[in-house]
């Protein structure tokens, strides 16, 4: 290590001479050319857009592991068919919806059309415009797996993947437009890095709106207020999927630089990655003490959501924090997991993954705490996309919830979710060994 | 002829087996098996709401034996499964009136 450390500084010196002594060098080490900077910053959003897509498979994962063994099918299929839903929607009107054509600092709206990606002699601009339409897609996509963890194990799969197509395709689009757009939540202000409230509380009202209209799972809730614990499936997928997750966000906070062209672009992205780490490790930490403490034994789901919840936390602001500010912007999102996750026990709203207390309940945290790190945010603009985010989500998915319960019905009859949706929905079990259509015993 | 049915804790099993072995017993037929006594489980906690444990897993060591071997059996079932620890189970003998070794119809001692 001190050898290494050696030939670096002695490699550093060497640069500084011949900086020093040649002038041409100098300059050109300030700023690559514009080749190289379209380059990078396609690469960029190429490499942030694939990792961001594998957070579907952390999701499905997280997802599996934490539903009972008698609905996991039916939750694999739910996550590829709304990933796969969102990645048409978000082409045939979504990225155009939300970027095209919205009126600066005062739009509400894009135009809803396909999105064009040019040929490639023509395809102009800081970055390829595929690269750009498929991180913007991938980020679209995780809007829609927050919601299938929470409804899960009693919505059924056609009425659910309607409401995807909409969210993906109209309301996530929407409102991104007002700030990502640079519509009129650009205007006032509003700061919003990678997307706590663009992209999680997005999911979370939506996912709040559904677990409401929808109901609690049978025998949730007992009588007198009794609570009754369903453990899920897998302990160790719910971690493989948190660890994707987390892999992911590096994706998910990094690209959101979206430029990679400079020196100083590069940096950003590096603190980025450094700030988004700590937060997480620090909403695990603080997860894991806090159970040890309140109920005497360590709670591991609780872990994994304490992780997830300090990642929504600094998504909205991953760069200007210190690592401190880090540390305690991710931790305070352990502490939220840890209270909330009981809290929304008691007013009856079953979410079975826990995805509101984690993206919803920390997504608000993460926005709001923008102002204590970035002068250039107030807490004024940060509250009203808060609240302006969260009326227009929530009321447009509830009516898209309950427009869908009045017409399809969004919940499996009674005896189909006591038999599990596996063998009501898809007939095909997740572990047929361990389950009714093994041979065995 | 006796019937032995004995519930032990799971993580006794070998110990078990390796005394019921060493005293002569050539056969049993053993159960993954879920039950409480007078303790009644326990409870725990899961993403911060408490649950009863009613049932907690078990073995069930099942043996047909001569009423000689029967008695040792039983001696070293206790010895073998005992960890002093409430919930290591309990022993039931039974009489039984008759055996058949299916592969030759014999019966009765023959058959153990």
């Amino acid at each position: 290590m001190k050898l290494y450390q050696k030939f670096t500084l002695a490699g550093m010196l060497a640069i500084a001479a011949i900086a020093g002594s040649d002038p041409a060098f100098a300059q050109a080490s300030t700023e690559a050319p514009a080749d190289t900077r379209y380059i990078l910053s396609s690469l960029l959003f190429l490499m942030g857009g694939f990792l961001v897509m594998f957070m579907a498979a952390g999701f499905a994962m997280l997802e599996a592991g934490l539903v009972r063994s008698k609905n996991v099918s039916m939750q694999c299929l739910k996550n590829i068919a709304l990933y796969s839903v969102a990645g048409l929607m978000f082409w045939v009107i979504g990225y155009n919806l939300m970027y095209d054509g919205v009126i600066a600092d005062t739009g509400w709206m894009g135009t809803p059309t396909p999105k064009v990606i040019p040929p490639t002699d023509a395809d102009a601009g800081s970055y390829a415009a595929g690269s750009d339409w498929f991180f913007q897609m991938v980020f679209c996509a995780a809007t829609a797996s927050i919601v299938s963890g929470t409804v899960a194990e009693r919505i059924k799969f056609w009425p659910f993947i309607i409401f995807i197509a909409i969210l993906t395709g109209v309301i996530y689009p929407i409102q991104g437009s007002w700030e990502w757009g640079a519509g009129w939540l650009n205007g006032i202000g509003f700061s919003d890095f990678a997307g706590s409230t663009l992209v999680h509380s997005t999911g979370g009202w939506a996912a709040l709106a559904g677990a409401i209209i929808l109901g609690a799972r049978a025998g949730k809730y007992g009588e007198n207020g009794r609570i009754n614990p369903i453990p899920g499936s897998s302990i160790p997928l719910a971690t493989l999927g948190t660890f994707i997750l987390w892999f992911g966000w590096f994706g998910f906070n990094g690209g959101s630089q979206l430029a990679m062209g400079t020196i100083s672009d590069v940096s950003s992205v590096s603190r980025i990655f450094v700030n988004t780490n700590l937060a997480a490790a620090a909403g695990v930490v603080v997860a894991i003490i806090l159970t040890q403490i309140i109920y005497k034994k360590m709670d591991v789901t609780m872990a994994l959501n304490g992780a997830l919840a300090g990642l929504v936390s600094i998504t909205a602001e991953p760069l200007t924090p210190s690592p401190i500010m880090a540390i305690m912007i991710g931790g305070i999102g352990g502490v939220i997991v840890v209270f909330a996750v009981p809290m929304l026990d008691k007013l009856k709203i079953d979410d079975v993954v826990g995805a509101i207390p984690v993206h919803l309940l920390a997504g608000i945290w993460g926005t709001m705490a923008v102002p204590l790190t970035n002068s250039d945010a107030t807490f004024y603009a940060q509250a009203v996309g808060v609240i302006a985010v969260g009326i227009f989500v929530s009321v447009s998915s509830a009516i898209v919830w309950l427009i869908l319960k009045a017409t399809t019905g969004i919940r499996v009859s009674p005896e189909e979710e006591l038999e599990g949706l596996d063998k009501g929905e898809i007939g095909v079990e997740a572990y047929p060994e361990f389950a009714r259509g093994g041979s065995a015993i | 002829m006796m019937y032995i049915i004995s519930i032990i804790k799971p993580h006794r099993l070998e110990e078990v087996r390796t005394a019921l072995s060493a005293i002569g017993v050539e056969g049993m037929t053993v159960s993954e098996v879920k039950g409480h006594g007078r303790q009644k489980g326990h409870t725990e906690i899961y993403r911060g709401a408490e649950y009863e444990v009613s049932y907690l897993p078990k073995i069930k060591i099942e043996l047909a034996l001569e009423d000689k071997l029967a008695a040792k059996a039983v001696d070293a079932i206790t010895e073998a499964g005992r960890t002093g620890q409430i919930g290591d189970g309990k022993i039931f003998v039974l009489n039984l009136d008759s055996a058949v070794r299916i592969r030759t119809g014999e019966s009765g001692e023959e058959a153990l």
